[in-house]
């Protein structure tokens, strides 16, 4: 896993739901694909049902600008679907940064090895803005606002979740514990 | 120590004697659930990684029941998973429900079919796998990277959850039901209110609720943002369980909270003069009386999915629209939860009722629940629904609403054309 992550971040508010981030109707896309194309083939539709009070998450290419998403409480509720997971991992994102998650979105987070879940001390949605560049160095729990030069940190992780994600994921760490 | 029915659940399943919430703790998994739309990643990685081998002892349910032959790419996902099944027909432990006469949703179909068992450690591909804590289990859903790996190892990592009790008080009203009393605590507590956290549900009232209501109760609680919801297993429970369980009961693996157990907190709710409650757009917990609501005009009234087309769902809404038309501009929808409700449905007065009241009904299936075929919204589109999401998006066009609601509720809903409460 990256430690020093750079890049522009995206910033949402609270309760950003699954269904937001990858629609149901998307869920059948990976039927008979292999696992290494599912990133490339949910990237197009990261963020689709997102409330359109955000500024649009992909532009009209779809390619998103964003690496970091920065948001406030429980990202990620609503469905175990890991599509969504690999639909922000599909558009480029490489950590999300939000003072809680919910939970089954976190695990996938850390099983899958997608990016680091990284859980801000306090909420920083309302202090950063979207476009803003941001340097997080998830080693030293620090988030960077480059732009504004203000500095915030993260917590800790658990010790078993920075395990399995250095491992690569569950996989990798089951498989060097078998 | 002191431990709550969750905690000695997870102890047991750890082989330990006692754990404390924070703790990690690497469980057996007695039942893995897997069903079409999360499984496909699953299975590739076992075979890429495991090769393709399962663990011995798992007990795994399989209910393709998320995206049923909508389309070519799901029929895919369908037949991948047959194909898994197939080709593990060795496996003892495995069950199997496709297409066919007992086919349906898989948290309606597992108590349905015997596979809960009180004490019991179940994780599914599917986030209302909460749903049977109602009878007893910790449950919880999981991710496809983790279905895989359980496949694999049978087992899974836990962070012991903290408990967090809800008693509920006073006499049930008449024309309430399981999913207000849910509404009516996670529009006090938020979509988060109960995050990472083992959401005990009990009080005079939940011990009245039947089992399909208690279902109801636990399959909403990650609205609240819960790891698991419960309700300690009484008679009525073992009543249920006789003659129906697949696997024997184990009386060691009952377990009940001990009186000084700790609790995160513990909040008390009277119920009785609650009146019928419905969830606006975008989030679970903007909950409002249904009267607040009377001039919003319905496209379409839902009465499916596991959280509201079990046979009691199904029975009292029918109790509502006998007799009754639905308004002329309603699609209005039934889709009962398992082929057996379905086949006791159309042979039984229920179909006649729904027939009669306009309703069209559809086989069962997450169909409409999830925006993914049958009853999918338009844009601008309004529909009152028994389901347990109500996202934007989450059933059709993102400008499309869904107000969530009591079977009930959106019975009367679909009788008047507007937001209504019903009048028993
Ligand atoms: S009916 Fe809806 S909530 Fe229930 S399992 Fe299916 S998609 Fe999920």
């Amino acid at each position: 896993m990256k430690d020093v992550i750079v890049g522009e971040s995206y910033v949402v508010g609270d309760h950003i739901n699954t269904d937001a981030i990858i629609p149901g109707r998307y869920l059948g896309k990976l039927a008979s694909v292999p696992v290494e194309m599912y990133p490339e083939i949910l990237r197009k539709y990261a963020m689709e049902d997102l409330d359109p009070k955000y500024p649009p998450f992909l532009d009209k290419e779809k390619r998103c600008p964003y690496k970091i998403i920065v948001a406030g409480r429980n990202f990620g509720c609503g469905s175990s679907r890991e599509h969504a997971q690999i639909a922000l991992k599909g558009a480029g994102i490489e950590v999300v940064v939000a003072p809680s998650f919910a939970r089954i979105f976190y695990r996938n987070c850390i099983n899958g090895a997608w990016f680091p879940p990284t859980e801000s001390e306090e909420d920083l949605s309302k202090q950063i803005a979207t476009g803003d560049e941001l340097k997080i160095i998830i080693s030293e729990r620090k988030i960077v606002n480059v732009t504004k030069g203000e500095e915030h940190s993260s917590k800790p992780f658990d010790l078993l979740a920075k395990n399995i994600l250095d491992a690569g994921g569950l996989t990798q760490y089951n498989l060097r514990r078998i | 120590m002191e431990m709550t029915i969750t905690e000695k659940t997870l102890a047991r399943g750890a082989g330990r004697k006692y754990v404390k919430p924070g703790e990690f703790v690497d469980v057996d998994i007695d039942i893995l659930g897997m069903n079409d739309v999360t499984s496909t990643g699953a299975i590739k990685l076992l075979r890429k990684y495991f090769n393709n081998q399962i663990a011995e002892d798992l007990n795994i349910v399989v209910t393709p029941d998320h995206y049923d032959h909508r389309d070519i790419d799901s029929a895919e996902l369908y037949k991948e998973l047959m194909g898994f099944c197939e080709e593990h027909r060795d496996h003892k432990k495995m069950w199997v429900y496709p297409l066919g006469e007992n086919y349906g949703i898989c948290h309606v179909m597992l108590p349905q079919e015997g596979h809960v068992r009180p004490g019991d450690i179940i994780v599914g591909g599917d986030s209302h796998t909460c749903t049977y804590g109602a009878l007893g289990a910790f449950s919880t859903g999981i991710g496809t990277t983790e279905v895989g790996n359980v496949l694999a190892t049978g087992k899974l990592w836990f962070k012991v959850p903290e408990s967090l009790k809800i008693i509920i008080k006073g006499e049930n009203p008449e024309n309430i039901m399981a999913k207000d009393i849910f509404l009516h605590v996670v529009g006090n507590i938020g979509v988060d209110g109960a995050l990472y956290q083992a959401m005990e549900w009990e009080g005079r009232p939940i011990n009245e609720l039947n089992i399909d209501e208690k279902l109801t109760l636990t399959n909403l609680d990650i609205e609240a943002g819960a790891k698991s919801g419960i309700i300690q297993p009484d008679e009525k429970v073992f009543e249920y369980l006789e003659g129906r369980l697949k696997l024997p009961l184990d009386d060691s693996r009952l377990v009940y909270s001990d009186p000084n157990a700790k609790y995160a907190s513990v909040l008390e709710y009277d119920i009785s003069d609650l009146p019928p409650l419905v969830a606006k757009p975008y989030l679970p917990s903007n909950v409002v009386p249904a009267s607040e609501l009377e001039n919003v005009r319905i496209d379409q009234a839902f009465i499916g999915s596991c959280t509201g087309a079990k046979a009691y769902d199904l029975e009292v809404a029918a109790e509502i629209l006998k007799g009754n038309k639905k308004a002329r501009h309603v699609r209005l929808i039934v889709s009962p939860a398992t082929q057996k409700i379905y086949k006791e449905v159309m042979q039984n007065k229920l179909g006649k009722i729904f027939l009669d009241a306009g309703a069209v009904i559809w086989p069962p299936g997450c169909g409409a629940c999830l925006g993914a075929y049958m009853g999918v919204l338009a844009s601008g589109e309004v529909c009152i629904s028994s389901t347990n999401r109500n996202f934007r998006g989450r059933m059709g066009h993102r400008e499309s609403k869904v107000f969530l609601a009591s079977p009930m509720t959106v019975a009367a809903s679909a009788v008047k054309g507007y937001i209504r409460g019903a009048e028993l």
